[in-house]
């Protein structure tokens, strides 16, 4: 589930930290645009390659 | 409507499953972890045969029914014969491993770390005779139906 592993990243991670996510699910490019949108992080790049989606997310956390 | 927590807008999430066969506790699971890991403030309620997810006697043996279901490509009058349900529970056991989704129990612990909070009802365990004991460890406390619509206000209530 790639959520999970883009939240465990996010759990550690800084405001303004950029995480790059290899998902295999197909509907990783929504879920994560999804994620994003709820707690302000941003999508900055999908690249959708054979079998596998690579996404990267500019972190957004408040108080960090 | 949302809520403050830790100086940060949450909302909120509440998920109460009555069900207690395989295919009603995996979704239940799923919904309430991914809105937890969107920051959601997420509960879950066990109510009636849900009581069977966090039972420790219970949560490592869920089924999937095999009579009555409309879902599985299985005549009632098969689903029937003895061990039916076994080879069906078997079947999907391993379907889940194969596309790598963790157990029941691990599901439950995935969940307590990432901070949904898990209810028992009351009522049930009256009903069903069900001892606080039996409960999983991942159980916050027993409480009623009041106190589970006042988790859920102002946020989005999943029934399963």
């Amino acid at each position: 589930m790639p959520i999970m592993e883009l939240f465990k990243a996010y759990r550690s991670s800084k405001n303004g930290d950029l995480i790059e996510l290899l998902a295999t699910d197909p509907a990783a490019k929504p879920d994560v645009s999804a994620w994003a949108k709820n707690n302000g992080s941003e999508v900055l790049d999908v690249i959708e390659e054979q079998g596998y989606t690579k996404i990267l997310v500019r972190v957004a956390k408040m108080g960090v | 409507m949302r809520t403050e927590e830790k100086g940060r807008l949450t909302s909120r999430l509440l998920v109460i499953l009555s069900k207690g066969t395989m295919d009603m506790v995996y979704p239940a699971l799923m919904i309430a972890t991914t809105g937890a890991t969107m920051g959601k403030e997420v509960h879950m309620f066990f109510t009636f045969w849900g009581m069977n997810a966090v039972n420790k006697k219970t949560v490592n043996s869920m089924k999937v029914a095999s009579v009555g279901n409309p879902g599985l490509p299985m005549p009632n009058i098969l689903g029937m014969i003895p061990g039916m349900t076994a080879m069906a529970t078997k079947m999907m056991n391993g379907r889940m491993k194969k596309a790598k989704i963790q157990s029941i129990p691990e599901m439950f612990r995935m969940a307590k770390d990432l901070g949904v909070k898990l209810h028992a009802c009351s009522t049930t365990m009256d009903v069903m005779g069900v001892p606080k004991e039996s409960l999983i460890d991942e159980v916050d406390d027993v409480v009623g139906a009041a106190t589970m619509l006042q988790l859920g206000e102002g946020g989005q209530i999943i029934f399963i």
